[in-house]
């Protein structure tokens, strides 16, 4: 391995900037005679709108504009879209209701979009909002997702009786039910996976600008996909054509899945910009990010899995219900059921498993696609039930799990997975010997001693990653394909470009992808640029979400490499008067094979530009490839997180004493970013189970509101994590690459409440586990003790 | 309008600003210093950290014209020249960021942890100092390396 080379821990090309503070995201870029965009957002969960007087508003010092629903329906700007249909159990579409940019006729959630003023400065457009009179007609409203159907329940979308959006199944139901007939031991568990909130650090911004001499339009916009956000606004929503609409993503301060969708304040300045003649720039006040990102996760879910005398899984029965919202989001249909209910299976041979899942409206922001988009959820279900299963029958977890593990591979689930490749046992005997497992007994005395209680708690997770095969998702009601394109611009002087239709808004593509590259070319890391973001550059690309940019946007970064190799292995045929299969390549020189007649990578990229030496009837001058890859399977990351607690029963304080993930991505470019993707990962996966948990109140008013309520991991809330590896290559992509993404935030949770639950020694923990909710639990353990 | 004078990364600048303005928003909007970030509206986030004389402000905390006079140092001017500071090379060197947008007040907030808490800093104490920077991409973990890695950098030589 060179010190740059696949494998390497090469220090971040994309450093410099960042901690010089000379990155430049959204908000750090202004336009000429720009304007600002404030929103007037609806203080109520549901309401009809009865009249918008704007009058005011619009004599106010330096308003430009003052615009409404009515504005976007008579300019035909389109709703915003889900780009997948999902279709119920009894063939019908799911009830997508209408979702314009500006709300007309109705508000659905606190924070819904109701009018925009665009004045010369935000203060003047703060102090114009003020003056907007709405007059609503306050509605009834329903926040929580098990009162969504009730028959008095208020009715959200008209297209949608009983606010359901559709009642889907995956998997065979009767298979389940005779299994379980046969079963000698069933586990049963209620679990709620709480409500997130995403809290990217940098809040989403937007400037939209309009070029009336070339009738061209321009969006900065924080996306995660500019490409998708592009084709979304032109083909769905109607802007403008496409090919007069330039889209960048330029520095993005995290995503985590949120800044994938198409919302409506972008959609709303680069709209207006046109009205107005002027740039339009819009940045989110954390608490807009509050109210109007999307949200995460929100199932209520029964689980049932069924075993027989031997501990051997026969069937798991689930059922869940998943809140959306009070649109759908660009994405949301898909996440609790395709990137859900295939994952069910962990890593077991379980025969028989069915998945219902209903979808259902709230009067709450809409739910969409978070870090791990329901595959976190998937292995709260499988891993809570497992863990609990081994308690129930007084088996040790591990055991357990060794006895069930898939082993032979390919494996097809029940769940439509086929799962490729993969050493379950591996990871979990190094996870367990890292974490000292055997001795686990003594120091669970030790904190006793010291009057504390401690728990262990197991994860042994699976994904599904690197979406996805275009054909497979089409047929699963995907609106697009999921292949990812790359091309290898080779400059004469042999410098290289790659464009990518990935995204980096934190994953270190300018890193990683010049070190593949590096690697494969023999060419210095500081040769090659990498481009990402930047629809008139990158000619297209689907993004950066569901550890995608790995196995997916490299490997189409693969192909185009060796297309630029193959093309310039005909150049070096003609410079070295050499038959073409006689050439070989490698650490950056072309060869004759045999003869120590060579040309470095830099001479054959000349050579290909100056285009004297080869007849260029037969080849094309010039050095510079593209690839459209498109994936032939999903890739399986899987591994296992221990977690380790400290309870304090006086208090109800958790504290995590230990943290081990080993995982298996495949083949690893840059372990110390790969290793910061855990960590992240986790972090935001013990902040699910431990801390954050966004509150609507009965009317849906939104109770966590600012970090002041919401509770963000801080670092004294974390330990140092232990980081290790197995390995089995994906087969199915040239790399061996699995994504390294979402692990964490997959893993994590369950981790940890199976670790509180078994320091408490009851199943019945929340999410989040706050001290107070520990504590009520440590009382119901009390309760039964003294009944014992 | 107020106008408001002060030396800022060492030279010395005046702005118009509101009597309202932050001094964030004078210095991200009036003086384009657009390293320093604003990540919340509840002086919570700690993206916005900078120095006003010699100690570590929430920048959306303070009006603009309480800097009347101040020394301000903002991330764009904590290297010396070409040559980085200590702290940023030890985030760079540790993988202390990922998107980066927390990464300026970040590295603002250590250097001052370093100078109020010394040079030999153990995890407990970092950890308990970072109370009021939030960091989604991390975890943490290799922030608190960095800043242990930069603080002792930082004895070893370098200015503080």
């Amino acid at each position: 391995m060179s010190a740059t080379g696949i494998g390497a821990r090469v220090r971040r090309v994309e450093d410099q900037r960042f901690i010089t503070g000379r990155g430049q995201y959204t908000d750090d870029i202004h336009r000429p005679y720009e304007t600002r965009a404030y929103f007037v957002r609806s203080p109520h969960a549901h309401a009809t709108i009865k009249s918008i007087d704007k009058r005011k508003a619009e004599k106010m010092p330096g308003v430009l504009a003052v615009l409404t629903g009515e504005d976007v329906a008579a300019d035909k700007l389109g709703d915003l879209f889900c780009g997948w249909m999902v279709l119920s159990k009894d063939g019908s579409p799911m009830k997508a209701g209408s979702h314009p940019a500006l709300a007309k006729g109705k508000v659905r959630y606190v924070g819904d979009h109701v009018a925009v003023v665009i004045a010369e400065t935000l203060d003047q457009a703060k102090n114009a909002t003020a003056e907007v009179k709405v007059d609503y007609g306050v509605l009834p409203a329903v926040a929580d997702l098990r009162k969504a159907r009730d028959p008095k329940a208020a009715q959200i979308h008209d297209n949608a009786p009983k606010n359901t959006v559709y009642e889907w199944v995956l998997g065979d139901q009767a298979a389940v039910d005779a299994a379980f007939a046969q079963a000698k031991h069933v586990t049963r568990l209620e679990m709620v996976n709480n409500r997130l909130i995403p809290n990217a650090i940098e809040p989403r911004a937007a400037i939209g600008e309009y070029e009336p001499g070339t009738d061209t339009y321009t969006l900065w916009s924080t996306s995660q996909n500019p490409h998708v956000l592009r084709l979304g606004l032109s083909a769905f929503i109607g802007l403008c054509p496409e090919h007069k609409f330039r889209v960048i993503s330029p520095d993005v301060g995290g995503g985590f899945g949120s800044k994938i969708f198409i919302y409506p304040e972008e959609t709303v300045c680069i709209w207006a910009s046109k009205k107005v003649g002027r740039p339009v720039r819009w940045t989110a006040e954390r608490s807009e990010s509050f109210q109007a990102d999307a949200h995460g996760r929100d199932h209520v879910t029964t689980g049932e899995l069924a075993l027989d005398a031997n501990g051997k899984m026969l069937a798991l029965r689930v059922k869940t219900l998943a809140n959306l919202g009070g649109y759908l989001s660009t994405f949301s249909s898909a996440v609790p059921t395709f990137l859900y209910a295939p994952l069910l299976s962990g890593q077991y041979a379980i025969p028989a498993i069915v998945c219902e899942v209903d979808g259902v409206y709230t009067n709450t922001a809409p739910v969409d696609a978070y870090r791990g988009a329901g595959r976190p959820e998937a292995c709260f279900v499988i891993e809570r039930l497992v863990e609990v299963a081994a308690r129930e029958l007084n088996m040790d977890p591990a055991e357990l799990r060794r006895r069930n593990f898939v082993t032979q591979f390919p494996y097809q689930t029940p769940v439509a997975s086929l799962y490729d490749a993969g050493d379950y046992k591996a990871s979990l005997e190094k996870a367990i010997q890292i974490a000292d497992y055997k001795n686990f007994g003594r120091r669970r005395q030790e904190s006793e001693r010291r009057g504390k209680l401690r728990g262990v708690g197991f994860s042994a997770y699976i994904e599904a990653c690197g979406v996805a095969p275009s054909n497979l998702v089409g047929q699963l009601g995907a609106g697009v394909g999921l292949w990812e394109s790359a091309e290898i611009s080779v400059t004469p002087t042999g410098m290289v470009e790659v464009l990518t239709g990935s995204h980096s808004h934190g994953q270190s593509h300018e890193t990683t992808f010049a070190q593949l590259v590096s690697d494969r070319l023999g060419i210095p890391m500081n040769h090659i640029s990498v481009v990402h973001g930047d629809t008139d550059k990158v000619q297209f690309g689907m993004g950066t979400y569901g550890s995608r940019s790995g196995p997916v946007g490299m490997s189409a970064i693969v192909v185009a490499v060796d297309k630029v190799i193959a093309k310039a292995k005909k150049v070096a045929a003609h410079i070295l008067e050499a038959a073409e299969a006689d050439i070989e390549f490698k650490d950056g020189k072309f060869t004759v094979v045999g003869t120590d007649k060579s040309a470095a990578f830099g001479e054959i990229a000349l050579a290909a530009y100056v285009a004297h030496k080869f007849p260029t009837a037969e080849i094309e001058p010039g050095l510079k490839e593209h690839a459209f890859y498109d994936p032939t399977n999903f890739t399986f990351p899987a591994g296992t997180h221990i977690c380790e607690v400290e309870i304090d029963p006086q208090t109800g304080v958790t504290e995590i004493a230990n943290w081990v993930a080993v995982d298996d991505f495949g083949t690893v470019i840059n372990p110390m970013v790969v290793e910061g993707q855990v960590h992240g990962g986790i972090a935001q996966g013990v902040g699910q189970a431990l801390l954050e948990g966004c509150v609507y109140d009965d009317s849906g008013q939104l109770v966590t509101g600012s970090y002041m309520d919401y509770t963000m991991p801080r670092a004294d809330n974390l330990p140092s994590f232990k980081v290790d590896y197995t390995t089995t290559k994906c087969p199915s992509n040239p790399l061996g690459m699995k994504g390294c993404g979402e692990a964490g935030a997959i893993a994590a949770p369950v981790a940890l409440i199976n670790a509180i639950t078994n320091a408490v020694g009851h199943e019945d923990v929340p999410m989040p586990a706050t001290s107070k909710a520990v504590w009520h639990a440590l009382q119901k353990t009390e309760r039964r003790k003294a009944a014992e | 309008m107020p106008t408001v004078t002060m030396t800022v990364n060492g030279r010395n600048v005046s702005v118009d600003v509101e009597p309202h303005t932050l001094l964030v928003q004078a210095l991200r909007e009036k003086l384009r210093l657009t390293g320093t970030h604003v990540g919340c509206d509840t002086s919570q986030c700690g993206a916005c950290v900078v120095h006003v004389n010699g100690r570590a402000i929430k920048s959306c905390t303070m009006l603009a014209v309480q800097a009347q006079g101040a020394d301000v140092i903002t991330i764009e001017g904590l290297a010396n020249g070409s040559k980085l500071h200590p702290m940023q090379e030890a985030f760079r060197d540790n993988h202390g960021l990922q998107c980066g947008f927390c990464t300026p007040g970040m590295i603002m907030s250590a250097v001052d942890i370093v100078k109020r808490k010394g040079n030999d800093l153990d995890e407990h104490t970092i950890r308990e100092e970072l109370e009021g920077n939030l960091c989604r991409c991390t975890g943490y973990h290799n922030i608190v390396k960095a800043i242990a890695a930069g603080a002792k950098a930082m004895k070893s030589g370098a200015r503080a």
